[in-house]
């Protein structure tokens, strides 16, 4: 908490988090343009998408060394403490849903101008809950809230639902028509980083919860 | 700082000696101004010997030598026709365990304003001990009692009487030689919270055996071990990486 005679610290923690919201606006509009690149089989922004994913992994590594002089520098302790090793857990779990949305870019370059195999409606679904989750999961690490973070666990149920029936339903197409395997995989894989994003916004929440209250447990076990 | 700009204080090859005991070799280090450099080193490394060099301190004692230079501003202040009373009152000093004048605050804060003549009314005096006291973050607490006896003070605050006192002679420079050694932990963490204030308009130097004081409030870090400086590099890396296994193993413990 702010105040007190820890200014120092104080200043230091507030640079981390206004990165950490940097890197949550950066791994936001991944998503959002790999979808749209998906959407508008634009291969020129899933190449951008690809690319700018470097951007993110630097940040990821800037917060990461900034928690670890903080450490090292101002022995913070209890609520402190917490709040910076939650800060360099939840920085890897972003510079990863980084990866998956340039998974997603990359498998729009792999499809070349192949049409879908079927229209895109709850792909698209997928992506608008996970950035919403990932939204509120930044929410609730500014706020110190336990129980906006443990809201985003019911989302990310919403999320799997939504790729089990996708998988099924590509699966299904798969048995029938051997010729749409391609196709169809390509969709998968879309599916698939968008769940893994959801798993990965579920990690940030858990350590929100880790940062208020000092307790390690799994969401959706 | 910008990278031409000169640093503040320029040690070149300092040696020191107590008779002929060698208690410094060949220090040479550059600090800057309007930041805190801090110099750690277990008892007996030369580095509060190394402090005294900086304002002359250790004129006083028979028997010590001095080879060397070291610059302020870019001149040297052992030349002789430098006044060391000119210079302390530049380059002020903090010492271990609060040392207030048996007087009132106020006749404290006013002891060096008066001896050099920097007030010439009564109002004017007035103001600077209240700014100094402002802005060694004690007036609040005295500002109703200027008149109390200094010793009436918790040891927390005689220090910051004590900084305050320092600032009464507008210094360029402030030496703090275990400034709160004798403090609790909260009295310490307001004494830090003061040195972060004041180093945006002073340089200050600071010799601790805590460590941990090292990393929260300097920006760089100097090493001292057997009267050598081992490293001296910015806080934040020798607190994470220091270049040296010396520095490694002190900052982490290991030592012996």
């Amino acid at each position: 908490m702010p105040g007190g005679l820890r200014t120092i610290y104080d200043r230091e923690f507030k640079q981390i988090v206004d990165n950490i919201l940097k890197l949550g606006d950066m791994v936001d509009q991944a998503i959002a343009n790999a979808l749209k690149s998906l959407q508008e089989r634009d291969q020129v922004l899933a190449q951008d998408v690809i690319e700018n994913d470097e951007g993110i992994n630097r940040l990821r590594f800037e917060v990461e060394e900034a928690c670890l002089t903080l450490i090292a520098t101002q022995q913070p302790t209890a609520g402190d403490l917490r709040a910076v090793i939650a800060s360099m857990n939840i920085v890897v779990d972003m510079e990863r849903m980084g990866d998956h949305a340039a998974g997603i870019a990359k498998t729009v370059i792999r499809m070349g101008d192949e049409p879908l195999l079927k229209p895109l409606i709850d792909i698209p679904r997928m992506a608008q809950l996970s950035r919403s989750m990932l939204r509120e999961s930044l929410d609730a690490f500014i706020e110190r809230d336990e129980q906006k973070a443990r809201n985003i666990a019911g989302r990310d149920e919403e999320v799997d639902h939504l790729y089990r029936a996708i998988f099924d339903e590509l699966v299904e197409i798969m048995a029938v028509k051997p010729d749409s395997v391609e196709r169809a995989t390509y969709l998968l894989w879309c599916a698939h980083n968008l769940e893994r994003i959801g798993d990965r916004v579920t990690n940030i929440a858990e350590r929100v919860i880790f940062m208020t209250t000092g307790d390690m447990q799994e969401l959706n076990v | 700082m910008l990278a031409h700009e000169a640093p503040k204080i320029s040690v070149r090859s300092l040696n020191f000696y107590y008779g002929k005991v060698r208690a410094l070799s060949e220090i040479s280090i550059d600090m800057r101004a309007r930041e805190i450099t801090a110099l750690i080193g277990p008892s007996g490394c030369g580095k509060s010997t190394f402090l005294r060099c900086l304002n002359r301190m250790n004129d006083t004692i028979p028997g010590t030598q001095i080879e060397g230079e070291v610059l302020i501003d870019g001149i040297d202040i052992y030349r002789s026709d430098l006044d060391p009373v000119d210079l302390r009152q530049r380059v002020g000093m903090v010492f271990q365990k609060p040392n207030p004048f048996p007087q009132s605050v106020f006749d404290n804060v006013a002891f060096g304003p008066r001896i050099l003549g920097l007030a010439s009314s009564r109002p004017e005096l007035e103001e600077i001990v209240e700014r100094s006291l402002r802005r060694a973050a004690l007036w609040d607490e005295v500002a109703d009692q200027v008149s109390k006896d200094a010793f009436e003070l918790s040891l927390g605050e005689q220090q910051r009487l004590c900084i305050a006192r320092v600032l009464a002679v507008k210094p360029e420079i402030i030496l703090m030689d275990e400034p709160t050694s004798a403090l609790d932990p909260i009295a310490t963490l307001e004494i830090e919270d003061l040195m972060s204030q004041l180093k945006e308009d002073y340089t200050i130097v600071i010799v601790t055996h805590n460590m941990q004081q090292a990393a929260r409030v300097s920006d760089r870090t100097g090493l001292f071990w057997l009267g050598e400086l081992v490293e001296f590099d910015e806080t934040r890396t020798i607190f994470t990486r220091p270049a040296q296994d010396r520095t490694e193993a002190y900052v982490t413990g290991r030592v012996g």
